[in-house]
């Protein structure tokens, strides 16, 4: 029988064959976190007497890039101090979103990364099993530089068919979401496949994997080919590519089918993610505030979609538009691209490289009643910094076209 | 550990978020963890962050603690004196996390609890009374591992202890 990719990963890295559902303890490649659960990181890692960690370390500003206030300065400055006196790396504010940087610069086939952050996952797109964990078991593999977990069994998602115009990746995600449920896939790995992975870049495979713990799951994975091949040699990173793919006979704990020819785009309702309908069936739902950006959806392709829809066309008077690029590279890529100057000049306001509106830390905090389409990857009540606010979740496209109608706005419409 | 837990009830519904449990417009005070649990829950029910006492159980729906990786939301939870979290499911970093920090995650079906019921908790033998209603539930124990972590009182003096992950020969 063969293994799927979750467990490929793990045996590999182990150097012995694991099956779903072994308990084992395996090395860790990569280790982040941010400011939110960085210092109660460290808090615990000097509780277990070491001074240098084991293993690599990231330490992001990113969920209040620049700071809104002095505790939070301090918290940034607490983590810069301590990636200077030991070799672990800090990326200041401006530099972008944790997932974006480790998917640009660090995360590579086959290897095991965990951050202290739910959205570690991401890193699945490109064949990294990843996965997020609270402070302590940073901290703890910081000490060790391993950690302990289950091997997950995994959902194989077959994903068939070509994409019609104004639909995405996005759209795929939620779609499989609304029909697993939030916990459909806890404690499970979700493994995306199909004719339509294999044809998708890496930035849409970081889309479906972002999501996969919004369905419960421990990590998502996308297998390593070509396409990977090409994202890490465009980043300089030739040399980090191992091709790895799930085997043949691989066991599944079930298999979901996505015809997408026929798949519309999805609309997440409040205050929950699997609280999704097709486009047709939003009804009339104004909105206050659209946001494009996060590490679901701030990258270039993103914005090139979203910059087509608004091009030569106003932002609703009644509604304001809110970009934030993932990374400062994609910030420069869609500076150069004069994507920002389409988003500006219909009326958008760019937020720095971060988080910090999709958290609710700062920027673009709702009032009282307001609504918000965002492409982010979280709706739950008081998730934008207000529990009286309400947010729906879709793609850049249905963002842009509701940008543009003020009210939730199927993107086809654009064609 | 004691092996009876008493206490009362807190009553919250399915899908209770990370952000329900420390909202991020709260971010600020991950420092403070007194400042921070005055929060706990307020969002879900304003009476629980005013009123909660230590003994206090938290008795919810499904997927309990779904969302963020924030260890603050266990912390909170135990800086509060909650003895336990009693949900029919967990999401799985609120789980750990739980576990990690010596909250104790009960797996059980809590259809019939309401706030304000007494209950009493046996851990050794899975069972939850609810003294108020009658009725019992029993529930399955934690895996090993995670039996042995919450035995030494949390993942730092387990590590701290053993010097790394031991669970088979710990009881």
């Amino acid at each position: 029988m063969g293994l799927t990719l979750a467990e490929k990963i793990i045996s590999r890295r182990i150097g012995e064959e694991v099956r779903a559902e072994d308990i084992v303890v395996v090395p860790v490649d990569l280790l982040l976190a941010h400011e939110g659960t960085g210092p109660l990181a460290l808090d615990r890692f000097s509780a277990l007497e070491r001074t240098r960690p084991a293993t690599q370390v990231l330490f992001f500003s990113d969920h209040a890039a620049p700071a809104p206030r002095r505790e939070l300065s301090n918290v940034q400055k607490r983590l810069r101090t301590f990636a200077d006196q030991t070799g672990a790396r800090f990326y200041p504010p401006g530099e972008g979103i944790c997932h974006q940087i480790v998917a640009e610069r660090w995360a590579r086939p086959g290897q095991i990364i965990l951050g202290a952050d739910s959205h570690t996952c991401t890193a699945g797109a490109l064949a990294a099993f990843a996965t997020g964990m609270g402070s302590t078991d940073i901290a703890v593999a910081m000490a060790l530089g391993q950690t302990w977990l289950r091997v997950p069994p995994s959902i194989r998602v077959e994903v068939e068919g070509t994409f019609p115009p104004m639909v995405t990746a996005k759209d795929v995600i939620l779609h499989l979401i609304g029909r697993l449920g939030a916990e459909g896939a806890n404690y499970q790995a979700l493994e995306f496949g199909g004719p339509t992975v294999a044809a998708m870049s890496v930035e849409e495979r970081m889309t479906l994997c972002n999501m996969a713990v919004e369905a419960g799951a421990k990590t998502g994975l996308c297998a390593a080919d070509e396409q990977t091949r090409r994202f890490l040699a465009s980043r300089g990173r030739a040399d980090g590519y191992t091709p790895l793919a799930p085997d043949p006979d691989a066991r599944y704990e079930r298999r979901v089918h996505i015809p997408v020819d026929s798949l519309a785009p999805q609309v997440a309702f409040p205050h929950f993610v699997d609280n999704v309908r097709p486009v047709e069936e939003v009804g009339d739902v104004p909105v206050d505030q659209v946001f494009i950006g996060t590490c679901t959806n701030g990258r270039l392709s993103d914005f090139r979609i979203a910059a087509r829809i608004l091009q030569g066309r106003r932002v609703h008077p009644g509604v304001r538009l809110l970009v934030c690029p993932a990374s400062r590279q994609v910030y420069l890529d869609a500076l150069q691209e004069g994507l920002l100057q389409v988003f500006v000049e219909a009326g958008g306001l760019i937020l720095p490289p971060g988080c910090g509106a999709c958290v609710g830390v700062h920027q673009g905090v709702l009032a009282d009643g307001e609504r918000c389409l965002s492409t982010q990857n979280r709706n739950f009540q008081g998730r934008m910094g207000n529990p009286e606010a309400e947010i729906y979740l879709a793609s850049p496209a249905t963002a842009a076209a509701t940008a543009v109608r003020g009210r939730i706005t199927d993107p086809r419409e654009f064609l | 550990m004691e092996r009876i837990l008493r206490g009362k009830v807190w009553r919250f519904g399915d899908g209770i978020s990370t952000d329900h449990i420390t909202p991020g417009r709260y971010y600020h005070l991950r420092g403070d963890l007194k400042a921070l649990a005055e929060h706990t829950l307020e969002d879900a029910d304003p009476e629980f962050a005013r009123n909660a006492r230590p003994g206090d159980f938290v008795v919810a729906g499904k997927n309990f603690g779904q969302g963020s990786s924030r260890e603050h939301a266990a912390l909170v939870l135990k800086e509060r004196g909650i003895q336990a979290v009693i949900a029919p499911s967990f999401a799985r970093i609120f789980f750990r996390n739980a576990v990690n920090v010596g909250l104790m995650p009960i797996i059980c079906d809590t259809e019939g609890f309401e706030t304000g019921d007494e209950i009493e908790v046996d851990v050794v033998e899975g069972r939850v009374r609810n003294l108020t209603r009658n009725f019992e539930r029993t529930f399955r124990p934690l895996p090993p591992v995670m039996r042995a972590i919450l035995a030494s009182g949390g993942l730092i003096p387990h590590v701290l202890r053993y010097g790394g992950f031991r669970w088979q020969d710990t009881p």
